[in-house]
Formats: C-alpha cells, sequence, structure tokens
C-alpha cells in the first residue's frame, strides 16, 4: 500500500515561507471558523464535538465530546477551559511543531472550545522547557487580543474569555490532567482522586473544568469546520480523524507524520515514510505511542477479530492500523502517537531499565505502591544491568509492576507498570541470556549505544 | 528584596489576570530565578508574603520541581536528555563526551563555574535525537560523534560571553527551538 500523509492540523508546519505570526495565519483563512462559532448556540458547538466521535490526543484517547458532557453547567461556578501543553510523555514531540509554528491554530480551536462550554477564563499549561514556545505563545496571544480574537466581547458576540499561559517547571506528573490543576493552583503537581475530583465537576479552583491536549483543541476547529458528521467520515468508526505519528528511534528518518486513522499500517509508516531500519539492521521492538504503553516485539502476531467488520485477522507488528481500535486489539494503545522504534543493536534490559529510571524520578511520591515501586524496579533493573543480575530478578520484576498497576491515585501506577508487565514476557529469554553472559564478564550487545 | 523595577512591573501586571493569587506560584518562580539565578530563602519568603501565603507553600514547591534551584549554578546551564529516544542514539556517549571537555560532571558544576551539566528526562523533541538544551537554545541531533565537537567549542565560546546562535529565525535553529 502506498502511504500517503493527509495534513489537516499539520498542514502548516515545515511549511515554506509560513510563520507563526497572526498575518501569516490571517492570509489562510485563520480565525474563519471561530468567526462562525460565536454566531452559534453553544449547545450546539458541543453536539458537532460529540458527533464527531473525536477522541482526546493527549495518550488515553477519551472522547472529546463525551468529557464535555460531563461538565457541570448548573453549578453557578464560572467554568475554565485548560490546554494541557505539557508534553512530557517520552517520544512525544507531536504538540511542539503546533505550538512553536502554527500556535494561532491552537488559539482559535481553544477560543472555539471556550465558547462552546462556556469558560470565562482559559489557560495555556505549557511545559518548562519550552521557553521560546510560551514566548511565542504569549505573543501570538497579545497579536489575537489585538484583533478582537479574545478578550472582552469577542468579535461582538458579547461573549468574553482571557487566555493565560502558565508554564511547567520539569515535572513530567503535571501532565496527568489533575496533577496539572494542582499546579496551576500553585501547589505541587500530586493528583487528586477520582472520584469526587473529576475535573468536569470539581476542576481548577474546585470549579467545573475541562483539560484538553493542544492537538484536541485544535482538532477541534476542524471539526466545527467541517462539521461533526463530516469529520466522522475521516478514519474509522471509533477513532476519527487523523493521528501524528512521531517517530523516533532507530529508523533512517524519525519524524512526524500525520495519517488518517486507519489508512496504513506500522509497517508502511516505518519502511515507506520512515525510510525503514538503518543500513544493516533490522527491527526488534516497538514501543507504539508514549513511553507508558505496551512494547511490541517483531516476531510476534496478533489473532483478532475485528469490531468494525468482524472479520479475523492476523497480524505481525507492521500489519498492523495506525488507528485506536486496531492498535487496542493488540493488547497496547495508540497513546499520544510517539513511536520509539529499537533494532537488533538494542541491548532490551538497558532499554527497560532506561524507562524505570524516568518513572522512578517522575513519580509524585504520593501512593506508597507507586513511589517504592517504581523506585524498586529502578534500583533491580540498573543492577542487572551492571552486571550484578540474577536469574530470579527477572519475575521479580514483573512481580513488582504487577502489585504497583491499579493500587494508586493516577495513571502514573500503569505507566510504571506497563513497560515492564508487557516487556518481561517476551524478552525474558534475551534478559537472561545478558544475565549469564555478564557473569562470563562479556558485554552484552555491544554494537548498540548505552542506554542506562 | 532588590530586583529589577521591570521584573517588579511584569511581577504586578501577571498576579491580577489569575483568579486566585497562589496560582502565581509557579510564574513567580521562575521570574526571579531568571533574574537572579536560584531561589533563595529571601526570595521565597518575598514571594510568599507577595502573595499572601505561608513560606512552605512556595518551599513545597521549590522542592517538588526540577527547573527550580536553591543553589546559583554555572555561567551555562546544559542539560543533556537521557531518556530512552535520545539515548537510543547516543545521548548517554554524549553526555560523558561534555562532562570529559568541560571538565565537569553530571549534576554539578565545573569548578571554574562556567558550566553545569545536567542529564535531564525527556524534553520532548525525541525524532531530534539526542538533544541539548543550552540555557534557552536548544541544539538537536547531537551525536557522540563530530556533532559533539562542534556544541563544545560552541559552549565554550558561550562561556566567554560570545554571542551564539541567538538568532531566532530560520528553521529550526538553536534560538527558534528552545
Amino acid at each position: 500500500m502506498a502511504i500517503k500523509e493527509r495534513r489537516i492540523i499539520y498542514k502548516h508546519v515545515d511549511e515554506d515561507g509560513y510563520s507563526n505570526d497572526i498575518d501569516c495565519y490571517l492570509k489562510n483563512g485563520g480565525y474563519e471558523v471561530l468567526k462562525k462559532a460565536v454566531q452559534a448556540k453553544p449547545e450546539d458547538l458541543r453536539q458537532e464535538v460529540l458527533n464527531s466521535g473525536l477522541r482526546g490526543r493527549g495518550g488515553a484517547g477519551f472522547p472529546t465530546g463525551m468529557k464535555w458532557k460531563f461538565l457541570d453547567f448548573k453549578s453557578g461556578k464560572p467554568i475554565y477551559l485548560v490546554c494541557n501543553a505539557d508534553e512530557s510523555e517520552p517520544g512525544t514531540y507531536k504538540d511542539r511543531q503546533l505550538i512553536y509554528q502554527d500556535p494561532h491554530q491552537l488559539i482559535e480551536g481553544m477560543m472555539i472550545s471556550a465558547f462552546a462550554i462556556g469558560a470565562k477564563q482559559a489557560f495555556i499549561y505549557v511545559r518548562g522547557e519550552f521557553v521560546n514556545g510560551a514566548r511565542i505563545l504569549e505573543a501570538a496571544i497579545e497579536e489575537a487580543r489585538a484583533k478582537n480574537f479574545l478578550g472582552e466581547d469577542i468579535l461582538g458576540s458579547g461573549y468574553s474569555c482571557d487566555l493565560l499561559v502558565h508554564r511547567g517547571a520539569g515535572a513530567y506528573i503535571c501532565g496527568e490532567e489533575t496533577g496539572l490543576i494542582e499546579s496551576l493552583e500553585g501547589k505541587r503537581g500530586y493528583p487528586r482522586i477520582k472520584p469526587p475530583y473529576f475535573p468536569a465537576a470539581l476542576g481548577l479552583y474546585m470549579c467545573p473544568t475541562i483539560v484538553n491536549n493542544v492537538e484536541t483543541l485544535c482538532q477541534v476547529k476542524h471539526v466545527i469546520d467541517m462539521g461533526g458528521e463530516e469529520f466522522a467520515k475521516i478514519g474509522i468508526k471509533g477513532d476519527s480523524g487523523t493521528h501524528i505519528w512521531g517517530v523516533s528511534g532507530h529508523v533512517k528518518n524519525p519524524g512526524y507524520y500525520e495519517i488518517e486513522a486507519g489508512s496504513a499500517t506500522f509497517g508502511d509508516l516505518l519502511h515507506d515514510l520512515c525510510g525503514g531500519p538503518l543500513d544493516g539492521r533490522q527491527f526488534k521492538a516497538l514501543i507504539p505511542g508514549g513511553s507508558s504503553t505496551k512494547i511490541l516485539r517483531w516476531g510476534e502476531t496478533f489473532k483478532v477479530k475485528h469490531p468494525n467488520d468482524g472479520e479475523e485477522y492476523e497480524w505481525t507488528v507492521e500489519d498492523i492500523p495506525l488507528d485506536a481500535v486496531s492498535i487496542g486489539l493488540c493488547g497496547t494503545f495508540l497513546g499520544t502517537g510517539g513511536s520509539i522504534v529499537m533494532d537488533d543493536s538494542t541491548d532490551m534490559l538497558e532499554a527497560l531499565a532506561n524507562l524505570n529510571a524516568f518513572y522512578a524520578h517522575e513519580s509524585c511520591g504520593q501512593c506508597t505502591p507507586c513511589r517504592e515501586g517504581s523506585l524498586w524496579l529502578n534500583k533491580v533493573s540498573t543492577r542487572m544491568t551492571s552486571g550484578l543480575g540474577r536469574e530470579e530478578d527477572v519475575p521479580l520484576l514483573k512481580d513488582i509492576a504487577d502489585q504497583v498497576a491499579g493500587r494508586t491515585i493516577c495513571a502514573h501506577g500503569e505507566a510504571v507498570a506497563w513497560p515492564v508487565q508487557s516487556a518481561v514476557p517476551k524478552f525474558q529469554d534475551e534478559y537472561l541470556d545478558k544475565i549469564k553472559k555478564q557473569a562470563n564478564g562479556d558485554r552484552y550487545n555491544p554494537e548498540g549505544f548505552p542506554l542506562i | 528584596m532588590d530586583l529589577k523595577p521591570e521584573t517588579l512591573e511584569k511581577i504586578d501586571k501577571l498576579i491580577p489576570r489569575y483568579p486566585q493569587k497562589r496560582s502565581a506560584t509557579l510564574p513567580l518562580l521562575h521570574i526571579i530565578q531568571e533574574e537572579k539565578g536560584y531561589l533563595s530563602k529571601e526570595s521565597v519568603e518575598w514571594i510568599a508574603e507577595k502573595l499572601e501565603i505561608q513560606p512552605i507553600q512556595v518551599w513545597e514547591v521549590v522542592t517538588f520541581y526540577p527547573m527550580y534551584r536553591r543553589e546559583p549554578i554555572g555561567k551555562v546551564h546544559v542539560k543533556v536528555c537521557r531518556t530512552l529516544s535520545c539515548a537510543l542514539v547516543g545521548a548517554y556517549k554524549t553526555c560523558e563526551k561534555l562532562e570529559q571537555a568541560l571538565n565537569c560532571k553530571r549534576g554539578e558544576t565545573s569548578e571554574d563555574g562556567k558550566f553545569t551539566i545536567e542529564f535531564v528526562e525527556c524534553i520532548a523533541d525525541c525524532g531530534y535525537g539526542p538533544v541539548v538544551q543550552v540555557d534557552d537554545k536548544l541544539y538537536e541531533k547531537v551525536t557522540p560523534d563530530g556533532k559533539a565537537d562542534e556544541l563544545i567549542e560552541k559552549l565554550k565560546r558561550i562561556a566567554e560571553g560570545e554571542d551564539v546562535d541567538s538568532d531566532t529565525s530560520g528553521e529550526r535553529s538553536p534560538a527558534f527551538m528552545g
């Protein structure tokens, strides 16, 4: 199959001569959808988003229209809209391109969304490391304010909403929506327990709040532009629209590619767009959608029955279609679309140790299973890679991970556990082989770069 | 506390934009750290008073977030990404090379006070690894071969006060990507 990109929200990313100022955006038809939207009824806009079947692009894939439907409109308290621009899931770098290259698309998407949910104030929570990104957003907001696309009485509609950029300070956990809200309140990014603290009812300042990812809010602009039903025709049933695949690791052309959901496979993406493996190498493993998603191994096959057509398929990793439904059938997740590719030069135990070190560093420390479990996993796997591995460490890793997942306030517990729970059964032969070779004083897989 | 008038003005304009004062804790810490280089007891107490909260409420934020620091750092702040995508293409080797060339261990400041090296977690530029953030510039594809050597030369020039790569225009320039 010839794979083709379908650029909707990345239409102007890396386009020659396209700049991130408002004049360029307006020249390309910018803010026309907002003009249309503020003439509509907010509930009609929300219905369009629900009809579109749009799923959140921050990793969890929750239907956006449904999230908005849960909003408590009757509380009498102010409603807030927060854009999650924390982009901290390893392997993910899709929102960066939108923030840096096309900030007005995000602002337009946000103001349409804010109008649709009746938000009185909106925030962009941007990760602290995007120093220039925050400056670009602030400049863009002032440009949009000068043209009355945000602020007081937007485009004469009587609706007012301000937008403020809030920088984080390097904590992964602030990408979790309730951790993000705490951080926005000026506190440590400790996620809140749900129930009762569902943001749609008790969010920022205990007021109804919607937190949506950058890409999601950009997609909303296109949903309103083309109408929910038209948008739902893009992609497949259960996963509409396009996904941005940010590929990193061992491929010839790493990069970001916007692809209609279900229109191509991982094989098409990795071979045709990314140029295939490096010379003389073969693919070995793939983390499909950000480091927390479960790893896939070349050589394994997936027997699935697809709910959309009722057909049975037997897929290899490269046959899996690029949509949330199909990927879900293979026991992992589309997540953020941040695909990390590893070839046969990779020491899989070191790769796991690398991720364990990440999650140990990023656990917020509230829940004992996650705080202690992530540290143990890190200690055990680091020890195993430094030549002191024992055979019994392999099941020990799995055992620790099994006791973290499902026992924490937020999904960081799953993020800690999933890489281990998925990798240990798939790569334990390699781990055991490495342990044996290291005991003989040999370095395992000397061709790859050290990962820990 | 001694702050530049423009910094004070910035702070006074920012606080009322938040529905609740305490929300301004993170931005105020950023602004003051930028001016002073780090967050002292005096700075923390000043912020607490400004936002009408207790100093401990500011301290708990300072100690939670990796980007806030309680001690001064070197003249040039070098952050090498450690996480998987960058590691797969050589980040550990790149970091080692920088440590040797700058005579500075990760997590520390060189004796001459010129460099601080940190080995940080993912900075969201995974397809262009290994990435190295230098103050507010982002250098991409700093592989342990020639690209790391090029960066080392630039870092030495930056430490001498030279203006390097500060132009924000141009495709994927370090100052733009920062």
